[in-house]
């Protein structure tokens, strides 16, 4: 019976011993007891964490980009708003220190701390990813134009020209209380509960220091063709994300998505923008069209994901092609002609959500969480205001929810979240 | 028995170099261990506070019969809301029998969900029905008997309740919890909204539990009771922004979604440091 016992206490003997090495404290700094070293440590009185290459389904923390922008599109999303509640910037800093750690032991598959041996406190991790592996999840940091508004951060000067809220567009019935956020953490992975299990212990790790404003789940599903994950299909049946930058290639992502030096505040260089749009779309009214019309409103072929006229999903998209009458072949108010018209691109990573029934109407909330990643809003906002007024797709979506967030660059080993932001 | 004595002769060379070895000696157990910490000082304090508060209940319990019975619905209605208070406060201990609880505090919804009527329904809540509904003292005279003997048994049973660290530290997370689940959505007074009176006195209760093991949870943890003062001086202040000038609380009615969500997050943001005073259970 004592056996187990005493090994158990060696181990953990040596494990403190580590601890102590690792976080450099030496024979004097174990005087200082039990709070001291807890202080050198992060707030879960453990070493920081690395990256565990050997973890089953796992996407690097650390690197030059954050995670999920050029990373795979997987099948689900939890994206959260938060609103900040501390009043300094110290506390501020220390919120991003505590997820940076958290962040990478999310990743990992790991449980957030040490299960906890009081059966007269909470456990520090929730729990129900127990026995889930990292599942492809991806965390993305980014901050809203509000948090610059705030004089007690001190950030004002640090603040790019370009990071405002998204201009009104035509026929925007936004909401109050699903548009905007000081922070957002965009998590994704190929398990609804991992992503959702992600947030949950993010926010709760720093419980009054933060508020959730607004939060979407949304989930995405990719057929397969000889073992490549096609294109996915929005609500309306129809593919999304065929026009995207390749993310695979970095002249693409550097001309369209990551912040060059010089192009923004240096803080952001390597980051990128992040456009959310929560985006009603009438199903009812929508399966009662009939499928040309659908196909025109689009200006692609449903099935194929084929440009009107072209047989192909990826074939050229060509504005000038007339019909037998001489009317245009992609009509002049078709979705995919306008935003290749706008001239500009942006690499789109949108989830549907299906969200129950909206009372008043008695019909679905659902729609599409449309996330975007651009280097400048302006690529966004030009693209919307083709839309405009014209766009077809308009009869049948109505933007409710927007928000804008400046996204950090990546994290390096000993930095944290957004680090360059507040040195 | 060999590697006992070894261990022990380790303990004793931890203590000398650190103050936490001491607890890593011990062999660690997924399970709830027997606390080892003297907090005899502490639930005594707690049991002395309850029964304050009874003997209170049962005072002010008396005025709110009397006032029913005289047919006084102006007084009876104005006692309402702060006898209650006395109960809500020591909710943690009243709850403990399950039998004189719901007789005194239960909703007509609760009753419900088990299956019975509303002849089965006495106590504070059915009165409340009378003075804010039927807007009469007339014809509940019987249940206001019936609440006082009941109250007066409560706090005749209270002597006999034995307060265990367990109980403190649980039952002031369960006040909080009873305000997140049922004051601030007004589910409590549907009749009289008077819920802010409650939600007030739930967190008196539990604030009570923490002020009595704050120097036990200081020598562990002293960053936790500087978030639990901080915190729950935030509640406090928040909730005093709801006070109606004469002593008492505005209508929940009178609520906004957003000052409801603010109570809500103030109430979340101090519920989770609170339910980290276990912490003194460890040896």
């Amino acid at each position: 019976m004592s056996e187990p016992t005493e090994e158990k206490f060696y181990e953990k003997k040596i494990s403190r011993r580590q601890m102590l090495k690792y976080t450099g404290v030496g024979a004097a700094g174990v005087m200082i007891g039990a709070s001291g070293i807890g202080s050198v440590l992060n707030v879960f009185g453990m070493a920081m964490p690395d990256d565990d290459e050997t973890a089953k389904n796992k996407i690097k923390f650390y690197g030059a980009h954050q995670s999920g922008i050029a990373t795979d599109v997987p099948t689900h999303i939890y994206f959260a708003s938060l609103d900040v509640v501390v009043k300094t910037k110290k506390e501020l800093q220390d919120i991003f220190k505590t997820w940076t750690s958290l962040s990478v032991r999310l990743m990992n598959g790991e449980p957030v701390g040490d299960t906890s041996t009081n059966g007269y406190v909470p456990a520090k991790d929730t729990g129900e990813a127990k026995g889930l592996d990292a599942a492809n999840l991806t965390l993305t940091f980014g901050v809203g134009p509000s948090l610059f508004d705030r004089p007690e951060f001190g950030l004002a000067s640090k603040r790019p020209k370009e990071l405002k809220d998204l201009p009104h567009f035509p026929k925007d019935q936004l909401d109050p209380a699903i548009t905007g956020g000081e922070i957002c953490i965009q998590a994704c992975a190929d398990d609804p509960q991992v992503a959702f299990h992600a947030v949950r212990n993010l926010i709760r790790a720093v419980s009054g220091k933060v508020s959730l404003k607004w939060s979407q789940a949304g989930f995405n599903s990719f057929p397969m063709k000889k073992n490549k994950k096609q294109t996915p299909r929005n609500l309306f049946a129809f593919k999304d994300g065929t026009a995207n930058p390749n993310t695979g290639s970095k002249t693409d992502m550097n001309e369209v998505v990551w912040i060059n030096p010089n192009e923004s505040k240096p803080w952001l260089t390597g980051g990128t923008y992040l456009v959310a749009r929560k985006v009603q779309m009438h199903l009812e009214t929508w399966d009662r069209t009939a499928l040309g019309e659908q196909e025109a409103t689009f200006g692609r072929h449903r099935d194929s994901g084929a440009p009107l006229g072209k047989q192909q999903e990826f074939d050229e998209v060509d504005l000038e092609e007339k019909d037998a009458s001489g009317r245009p072949v992609m009509p002049a108010d078709s979705h995919v002609r306008l935003a290749k018209e706008a001239g500009t691109r942006i690499l789109r990573r949108s989830f549907s959500y299906s969200s129950g029934i909206i009372d008043s109407t008695g019909t679905y909330d659902a729609g599409l969480l449309f996330i975007s990643f651009q280097k400048d809003p302006e690529q966004f906002i030009k693209i919307q205001r083709k839309f405009g007024r014209a766009d077809k797709l308009n009869e049948y979506i109505t933007h409710r929810g927007s928000a804008l967030f400046a996204c950090f660059p990546g994290i390096q080993k000993g930095s944290y979240i957004g680090e360059a932001l507040f040195n | 028995m060999k590697s006992k004595g070894l261990a022990s002769i380790i303990v004793t060379v931890g203590i000398i170099l650190a103050g936490c070895t001491e607890k890593e000696a011990k062999p660690s157990s997924n399970t709830t261990e027997t606390a080892v910490v003297d907090l005899t000082a502490e639930t005594d304090a707690y049991k002395q506070f309850a029964l304050e508060q009874m003997d209170q209940f049962v005072l002010e319990t008396q005025k709110f019969v009397t006032a029913v019975k005289d047919g006084d619905l102006e007084k009876a209605k104005a006692i309402y809301p702060t006898a209650r208070m006395y109960f809500e406060r020591s909710e943690p201990i009243a709850e403990s029998f399950g039998d004189l609880d719901p007789r005194i505090d239960a909703r007509l919804a609760d009753l419900q969900e088990e299956g019975k009527g509303e002849e089965d329904w006495t106590g504070y809540h059915k009165i409340e029905y009378g003075l804010w509904v039927d807007n009469t003292t007339a014809g509940y005279e019987d249940i206001a008997d019936q609440l006082l003997k009941d109250a007066k048994e409560l706090r005749a049973r209270v002597e006999t309740v034995e307060v265990t660290p367990d109980l403190m530290i649980t039952g002031s997370v369960d006040l909080l919890n009873e305000v997140s689940t049922s004051k601030i959505t007004g589910e409590e007074e549907i009749y009289s909204h008077t819920d802010l009176y409650d939600f007030k006195a739930n967190i008196e209760g539990a604030e009570k539990i923490f002020t009595i093991l704050q120097d036990k949870i200081g020598k562990k943890d002293p960053a936790l009771v500087e978030e639990l003062t901080e915190k729950f001086s935030a509640m406090n202040e928040l909730l005093s922004k709801y006070e109606d000038g004469n002593g008492g609380f505005i209508s929940y009615e009178q609520l906004t979604a957003e000052d409801t969500k603010a109570l809500s997050e103030a109430v979340n943001h101090l519920g989770e440091p609170l339910s980290n005073m276990g912490i003194i259970m460890e040896g």
